[in-house]
């Protein structure tokens, strides 16, 4: 069907379409294959998520969401990843027009929202700890704290992973291979920020309201 | 290596987009971060007001978190519906299955055995 109609279309047109021109080339492979990596990893959220929302009321006495959860803090945790997000996406433009300075500044600005993020998280967990409501304390903070801090580990290694990404660019310039790397990542990020969406509205939104 | 790299540049991996200008990417960026600030906005004003029915929150707060899943879908991670993107969708929509599959079958499965459980302390009697 396509191929009879292909003649007819501008040659621009049928390459756009990818059909019929042998095997796609290696940056669709790259961007198909690490697209496939994340919707695992969000499976894998999904069944956090899924713990999570089956052991949400099993507080053991203790407090629940409502006593603990402080709005505010999740309020600026959005922001600083939502922007950072932002900046991914401005690296992205940076990196297709192969500028080595904005690609670079709209890196660290994505760095210094995602550390933001991160001690934010991290300052809220060690003072649920110095309370006595660590992981241990009831079925609801033992899945909580594993959610949550999934999600935390992740934004880590995204970070490692920026830093990584601003070296090589900076030694090796915008190569190919380096532009499929910076590609992957910028999907990574993007995930994280999707999966935040889900945990800020199940875990802080719904569990501050019951 | 200069053909393969125009190949690599003329066709479209999603994450990119094809134009090399950068004004219509630049919009489609600041598009998405407006439409996600209002979202959020309005997950957070909805969350704590008591302007609605109270039993409608969690619903709205769901459907808002989904919109937005969408709007970063589209516009960050430039899945669409376009005919080079086929394969992207296909997977994302099994990615979905598969999510809700988990999801709500342990929601169901658990709430049905906690629904046919004795009470606490019966199990407690017959254990002694």
């Amino acid at each position: 069907m396509i191929a009879a109609a292909a003649p007819a279309r501008d040659l621009d047109h049928v390459h756009s379409l990818g059909e019929h021109l042998g095997p796609a080339p290696k940056r669709i492979v790259t961007g198909y294959g690490f697209w496939i990596f994340l919707l695992s990893d969000m499976v894998m959220f999904s069944c956090f998520f899924a713990a999570y929302a089956v052991l949400g009321g099993q507080t053991a006495g203790g407090p629940n969401g409502a006593e603990l959860f402080n709005l505010k803090n999740v309020a600026v945790e959005t922001g600083c990843l939502l922007m950072s997000s932002f900046a991914c996406g401005m690296a992205s433009i940076a990196a297709d027009v192969r500028n080595q300075f904005w690609f670079q500044i709209a890196m660290v600005v994505t760095c210094l929202l995602g550390l933001g993020f991160l001690s934010i998280e991290f300052h809220e967990f060690a003072d649920l700890v110095a309370r006595g409501d660590g992981p241990s304390r009831s079925a609801f903070l033992s899945a909580f704290f594993t959610l949550v801090g999934c999600h935390g580990l992740h934004v880590s290694a995204g970070i490692l992973w920026l830093l990584t990404m601003m070296a090589q660019v900076f030694a090796k310039g915008f190569r190919a291979d380096i532009q499929r790397r910076f590609l992957c990542f910028a999907l990574f990020w993007h995930a994280l920020d999707i999966i935040w969406v889900a945990v800020f509205s199940v875990v802080y939104l719904l569990g501050s309201g019951t | 290596m200069s053909d393969l790299e125009l190949h690599d540049r003329a066709d479209v991996a999603h994450g990119d987009e094809k134009e090399g200008r950068i004004g219509p990417r630049l919009l489609g960026y600041v598009t998405g971060l407006g439409l996600a600030i209002l979202l959020t906005a309005t997950s957070f004003f909805v969350a704590g007001t008591d302007l609605v029915w109270q039993p409608s929150i969690p619903v709205a707060l769901v459907v808002l978190a989904i919109a937005q899943m969408g709007v970063h879908l589209v516009f960050f991670l430039h899945i669409t519906t376009g005919p080079d993107n086929t394969n992207n969708v296909m997977a994302l929509a099994f990615g979905i299955l598969i999510v809700v599959l988990v999801i709500g079958g342990s929601l169901w499965i658990m709430a049905n055995l906690n629904h046919n459980m004795r009470p606490m302390d019966q199990i407690m009697q017959m254990q002694r």
